[in-house]
């Protein structure tokens, strides 16, 4: 399970995370929402670990992990795909799977062994790109990659990973119309694993209530909204936060 | 036979390129044969220096080109090498001991200064951290010639090598091919073992699991850290072995010299050679800087010579026999190495990769 406690990060005096308390139970999958600036990217970078915390605390399974670094975090199981694209672009598609594939085995401070004789390492990389629709393209640069398939390696990238807890930002944001099911798909296939603990951040609403079991609506930093899907949005907080501003946004 | 020479000896890394592949070879049987085919102390020289130099360059990609740590102070880890070589077999110690633990010390004070100044500069962005390993670099250069009593001051350290490496020592009697099997001849091929040895070392290591987490860094270090790698660490650990490889080319460097001193190992121009050497030949690609510091080397040794031919094949002609005068090889020198980062970019290797797609 995972939990924020009184979480609050101040940037300057303006705080942009703001005592947020909230559990994620696992098998779930959770959507937060809310109007852009509202601190969502935010509250993902505290609990991945991208960020320090100013106030509050963050816990995985128990154990209180607000000043770990980022790399320790994902080795507890904390899975983070993000919302800008953001891979090792000169490194070929396979190699920036195989880069979480080997993470996530705990191989790094091998010195003189070769890297193409785990060969392990490789099967599961490839596997993973099938996965996604990018075992084509596995020896192209990731920067070759049209911006739908770099969204689909962003997610490779996460799966690889095996987390625990899989935390993806606005997944399908600035994808083609054809290419958001694939990545839908897979979300769906992940939440059909009951040990796993999704949090995802959305802005379409249809993905909201096609996937989430709970919605909780974040409206300048604070915690403003928690339910079930078709309660949350009905309710007036959020039509007011969220769906209003995002009227007047499309 | 290809197969397993490509795999266990150079541990997979392709050349990738024909033409890699042909000046790799070139350069490999030119080192080899060098004593017996250009006879003379010139040419000797140029060849050893040349297999050093590969090795240091080779360990300042593994900061710069793999990993993309940019430091100034990798001349500095080279003489720490040299120096503790230098200061046993000067202080009256003449044995293959003092060079061993000259090198093996030297080794482990590089990589211990190497992983403070990472550490140390913890959360500095590039440019300023390569501003702090100037300043220590400046500082180190500053104690080698205070220092007199240790380090010789600007003088340097002189010393005898055992006698097994001394020229008046023969292994064989008479010649061998028409050269005299000495100690001149034995600390050559010895060196050139050594060198050999070290830069298939890095070749593996690139090519590790680790390696490619520093490639994965140098690439996307908030991605790499997210992935579950510790960036600090692995950043620490790559200055500290490329930092201790630098030493034991720089202990390599003043058993060739028979000599140490500032102007040998430590001052910027050392620096700006190992730079250029790795840009020349082509950042992160190993293979790279090996040609480079051949590039290098040769311009150093050759460049005169051949501008005196030219010019005096030239006589007669108006202007041309001053342009190509000797003395101004530096300025050939400069030219050719802005022809260099113009026409190629990437360096010799990288641009060659790139050309094949």
């Amino acid at each position: 399970m995972l939990e924020t406690r009184s979480l609050t990060v101040r940037f300057g005096g303006q705080a942009a995370v703001d005592g947020v308390t909230c559990a994620f139970h696992r098998g779930t999958l959770t959507a937060i929402v809310g109007p852009n600036g509202a601190g969502k990217t935010t509250y993902f970078n505290l609990i991945s670990g991208q960020l320090r915390a100013t106030a509050g605390d963050v816990f995985l399974s128990g154990a209180r992990i607000t000043t770990l670094p980022a790399s320790r975090r994902a080795r507890r199981g904390l899975g983070r795909a993000f919302q800008l694209t953001n891979l090792f672009p000169d490194l070929s598609v396979l190699e920036n799977v195989r880069l979480a594939v080997q993470a996530q085995a705990g191989i790094g401070l091998d010195f003189l062994g070769l890297a193409a004789r785990h060969t392990a390492l490789h099967d599961r990389a490839m596997a993973v790109l099938e996965r996604v629709n990018l075992a084509s393209r596995a020896a192209v640069p990731a920067a070759a990659l049209s911006h739908g398939d770099q969204r689909k390696l962003e997610v490779a990238i996460l799966l690889a990973m095996q987390p625990r807890i899989f935390m993806f930002d606005e997944p399908t944001a600035g994808m083609s119309v054809d290419e958001v099911p694939v990545i839908l798909d897979l979300i769906e296939a992940i939440r059909q694993d009951r040990d796993r603990t999704i949090l995802l951040v959305e802005h379409k609403m249809d993905v909201v209530r096609r996937l989430a079991d709970r919605v909780i609506v974040l409206h300048q930093g604070r915690l403003a909204a928690d339910g079930a899907p078709e309660d949350v949005v009905a309710s007036a907080v959020v039509q007011e936060a969220y769906l209003g501003v995002r009227a007047g946004d499309v | 036979m290809r197969a397993l020479l490509h795999r266990h000896v150079l541990s997979g890394d392709r050349p990738g390129h024909p033409a890699v592949t042909a000046l790799l070879i070139l350069l490999l049987l030119a080192l080899l044969v060098v004593p017996f085919a250009v006879p003379g102390t010139k040419s000797m020289a140029a060849a050893s220096r040349i297999a050093i130099l590969a090795v240091l360059a080779g360990s300042y990609d593994i900061a710069l080109g793999y990993t993309g740590i940019v430091s100034l102070a990798h001349a500095m880890f080279f003489a720490i090498g040299a120096y503790a070589v230098a200061i046993p077999l000067a202080g009256g110690w003449v044995g293959w001991g003092a060079i061993g633990l000259g090198m093996a010390a030297g080794a482990v004070l590089a990589a211990a200064i190497a992983a403070a100044i990472t550490l140390l500069s913890l959360r500095v962005q590039t440019i300023f951290f390569s501003m702090i390993t100037l300043a220590v670099a400046s500082f180190a250069q500053v104690l080698a010639t205070q220092l007199r009593g240790l380090t010789g001051g600007e003088d340097g350290l002189s010393f005898s090598l055992p006698a097994a490496l001394s020229p008046s020592f023969h292994l064989l009697p008479g010649r061998v091919l028409g050269v005299r099997v000495d100690g001149r001849l034995l600390t050559y091929y010895l060196i050139l073992l050594a060198a050999l040895l070290l830069f298939l070392l890095m070749l593996r290591i690139v090519n590790s699991p680790f390696g490619r987490v520093l490639l994965a860094i140098r690439e996307n270090a908030f991605r790499a850290e997210a992935l579950g790698f510790r960036v600090i660490v692995y950043r620490t650990l790559a200055s500290a072995l490329a930092a201790a490889i630098a030493a034991l080319a720089g202990g390599l460097m003043a058993v060739l010299l028979r000599y140490n001193g500032p102007d040998a190992t430590l001052s910027f121009s050392v620096m700006v050679d190992i730079l250029l050497m790795v840009v020349i030949g082509g950042m992160g690609t190993l293979y790279g800087p090996a040609l480079g510091a051949a590039v290098i080397v040769l311009a150093e040794y050759y460049l005169q010579p051949a501008l005196q031919g030219l010019a005096d094949a030239l006589v007669g002609i108006p202007v041309l026999p001053a342009l190509f005068n000797p003395d101004r090889w530096l300025l050939w020198l400069g030219l050719l190495f802005v022809g260099f980062v113009y026409f190629l970019p990437a360096g010799i290797v990288g641009s060659l990769r790139r050309r094949r797609g």
